[in-house]
């Protein structure tokens, strides 16, 4: 069933945050400390799992599917709602610094990738991206 | 008649947010069909109308969350907010094999660190260049260049001016927007185009929002890679900004 492909990703969200929110009690800061990037891991693991076993059919799968289509459009209206306005009404300290880590950060980019080696090769060109273009 | 149907979208806002960005998707794509040839990424062009459509919005309600704070766009603060936003980048993780995410671990690791000290002396410089002198003023500044999460917390805890702090939110308001622009326009230049680079570029920028719409609009295929050690970014800015990073500061000035 459907439901069960989301009520896993659902699982593995509360379970990752669960996790980042100890991780950052036990470090004694008042955030989540990568919970999401936990709840990924643990999909990715789970899923496998349950692939490995075949115990992963269709309409389960199709359940985290449509959560991963729906990124880009959920992404948008993120940026629909986000505080524009204030970005500019920072004035130039805001807009420097915020350009400044931006610009250093891109740039450090290809410094820390290194060389080209087969683990880092592009991914090969698909007419249509996975997530629904 | 006309308020019965405002009503009746206010009321149902998760729906019209669908049936919003729906269209805006249509249009985006269309636009980068026939205008562009395809070169400009059709989410690429979404995003940047949603910040636009933002801009406006926040200009004309003078409201915190852009088009969400006009009654009618209300769902899009829902659709576009941090729960769903989570739920959909934890999805894009299926299918990804973990071997790439290992093989890229110690240098993601690394970005990670460098990208939260990158930010925050970038953000130190400029609040030094522009005549700041207290340390608690300096930190928090350069905070808000790690991340506007990271930049209001670390303010709250030393202590800050609310000037100062809504400074710091507007300098990582400006870092996550500009990212969104910036990363599809370089994703060539600096070799975003593999699961190591993202990483790494995850690491690197941090920032949430930003990351996520950025490899959105260059390839949605990196979209996990990149989540992945940017999902860590705030939490590690929370941890040194106004500690480590704020004895550093003091220390010099």
């Amino acid at each position: 069933m459907v439901i069960y492909g989301v009520a896993l990703l659902a699982g593995c969200m509360l379970a990752g945050l669960i996790i980042g929110d100890v991780l950052g009690q036990l470090l004694g800061i008042d955030a989540n400390l990568g919970g999401v990037g936990i709840a990924m891991l643990l999909l990715i693991f789970v899923t496998g799992y349950l692939k490995d076993r075949g115990r992963l059919p269709e309409t389960t799968e199709s359940g985290i599917n449509f959560w991963n289509a729906m990124y880009i459009p959920i992404v948008v209206a993120m940026a629909a709602s986000q505080n524009v306005a204030a970005a500019f009404s920072g004035g130039m300290v805001a807009i420097l610094a915020g350009v400044l880590s931006v610009v250093l950060g891109l740039a450090l980019v290809p410094v820390l990738t290194g060389k080209k080696t087969d683990d880092a090769s592009p991914l090969e060109p698909t007419p249509t991206a996975p997530s629904g273009h | 008649m006309n308020d019965s149907i405002v009503s009746l979208v206010d009321k149902y806002h998760l729906i019209a947010a669908f049936a919003v960005i729906g269209l805006t998707m249509y249009v985006a794509y269309w636009l980068s069909r026939h205008l562009t040839a395809g070169r400009l990424h059709g989410s690429a062009i979404a995003i940047f109308i949603g910040l636009v459509l933002a801009y406006i919005g926040g200009v004309s309600t003078g409201g915190s969350k852009g088009l969400s704070d006009v009654t009618l766009f209300s769902g899009l603060g829902l659709m576009g907010g941090g729960m769903l936003r989570d739920l959909a980048i934890i999805a894009t993780a299926y299918g990804v094999r973990f071997q790439e995410i290992k093989k890229a671990g110690l240098r993601g690791l690394i970005a990670l660190f460098l990208g939260v000290l990158v930010s925050f002396v970038a953000g130190a410089a400029v609040a030094v260049g522009f005549g700041y002198t207290d340390p608690v003023d300096i930190t928090t500044i350069a905070a808000g260049a790690v991340t506007y999460i990271v930049g209001p917390v670390t303010g709250a805890t030393l202590g800050a001016s609310s000037e100062v702090i809504a400074l710091s939110i507007a300098a990582g308001l400006v870092k996550s927007i500009l990212t969104m622009i910036a990363t599809p326009m370089t994703a060539k230049l600096i070799g975003l185009d593999n699961p190591r680079s993202a990483m790494i570029f995850g690491g690197l920028i941090g920032t949430t929002s930003g990351v996520a719409a950025g490899l959105a609009a260059t390839d949605a295929r990196l979209v996990p890679y990149g989540a992945m050690t940017a999902t860590f970014y705030t939490g590690l800015g929370i941890l040194l900004a106004p500690t480590v990073l704020f004895l550093a500061v003091r220390a010099v000035f």
